[in-house]
């Protein structure tokens, strides 16, 4: 979904439409879905038929985007039931028999049509500690961390999130559980946890534990699944789960098992 | 400029719901095989039990068990223990060596292999 559309693919008779193809698109405006009409183009995105019907024919159609490319993570959109980012999601690869059906993102409050309050959401990742903590007396001199190290490796596997929120809408646990902090909030905390430089650890740990922290997940793989950067929130979790085990250990350990002076 | 036509909800891509997903499907077949495990635990203490009472009365019974809806719920059970074995694994791997899977085919496959048990419990018994 998010590799560049190859040159070859243009010629492709699923992304160069039969001319005078036309495409149904169900909208979702407050209660109801509204019905429009667009012309099928070649290598058309989700996000250039909502575009298209705002201007051409539904001034009052609210949604939200900004780069088109990619890089922001303002357009993602339930697109047939499934969170996308619409800019990166050509409607040839997604529009079903009786056309495509755009919801707002889903475990969101909606602020009008397509566009949702990412609030709760930005919320969730202070709440999870999701911002360095350098500690009241950080060092004056450069942290040296080899590139090469398991933390460091940890930390660039998650490192590139957007904050789109296609995994908070793709997660049933969040569905279930408005209190629950998402992927993507525990994924920014895991890559923290792994920065040696961060002084803030222990509040972390408990943060990203209990009802609403990172023992709720199911392991549906939703997150993982539907990220369109390839990221693996699922496993940035199940890190988690093991450091807030092994802490727990440690802490029950050094209470009950002290040696005594 | 015409405004578009009010239409019913959609056949599918239900109301802000995402589609669900192999690993729901696995995480609900987890659930379920252990609940049905849980509750049948006391049932298999109390059989246990009656066997501190004299051979009699395990005997009798185990006479309780041998009619057709007892052998169904036999096979369901074990069907479940596997079904649930098999995804507990599942889940270890995912967590502890961190391995990318085709989730679809390894749930697939994982309830392949604790039906097949299933399968084999009734064939042994037949």
């Amino acid at each position: 979904m998010n590799a560049p559309i190859p040159a070859a693919a243009l010629t492709d008779p699923t992304v160069e439409p039969a001319p005078d193809a036309m495409l149904t698109v169900r909208i979702r405006r407050g209660d109801g879905f509204q019905a429009f009409t667009v012309a099928r183009r070649s290598a058309q995105t989700i996000l250039d038929v909502v575009t298209e019907i705002q201007r051409e024919q539904d001034p009052t159609l609210a949604y939200r985007f900004a780069c088109r490319v990619g890089m922001c993570g303002s357009c993602a959109m339930m697109v047939n039931g499934r969170p996308r980012w619409t800019c990166r999601t050509r409607v040839a690869a997604v529009a079903e028999e009786d056309g495509l059906t755009l919801e707002p993102l889903r475990n969101l409050p909606v602020v009008k049509d397509l566009a949702v309050d990412m609030e709760p959401f930005f919320e969730k990742w202070t709440a999870a500690h999701g911002a360095f903590e350098p500690g009241d007396a950080p060092p004056e001199d450069f942290a040296v961390v080899a590139p090469d190290s398991p933390e460091r490796r940890a930390v660039d596997a998650g490192i590139e999130c957007i904050n789109c929120g296609v995994c908070y809408a793709a997660c049933d646990v969040v569905a279930w559980n408005p209190d629950y902090l998402g992927p993507a909030a525990l994924n920014r905390a895991w890559t923290l946890v792994n920065d040696v430089r961060d002084q803030g650890q222990a509040a972390r740990l408990k943060a990203v534990s209990g009802d609403a922290g990172c023992q709720s997940c199911h392991t549906h793989m939703s997150c993982t699944e539907h990220c369109p950067k390839a990221l693996a929130p699922t496993f940035a979790i199940a890190g988690l789960k093991r450091a807030t085990a092994r802490s727990a250990l440690k802490r029950f350990g050094s209470r009950h098992f002290r040696r005594s002076a | 400029m015409s405004a578009g036509t009010q239409t019913a909800l959609p056949r599918r891509g239900a109301f802000r719901a995402a589609r669900p997903r192999a690993g729901f499907a696995a995480a609900l077949l987890h659930r379920l095989s252990g609940v049905a495990l849980a509750l049948f635990l006391p049932m298999h203490f109390i059989a246990l039990g009656t066997a501190l009472q004299g051979a009699d009365r395990l005997e009798s019974f185990l006479g309780l068990t041998h009619n057709g809806f007892v052998r169904t719920a036999e096979w369901g059970l074990v069907s479940a223990l596997a079904l649930h074995m098999v995804l507990g694994l599942r889940v270890l791997a995912l967590e502890w060596f961190v391995t990318r899977e085709r989730t679809a085919l390894v749930v697939s496959v994982c309830v392949a292999a604790g039906l097949a048990v299933g399968l084999l419990f009734l064939l042994g018994a037949a």
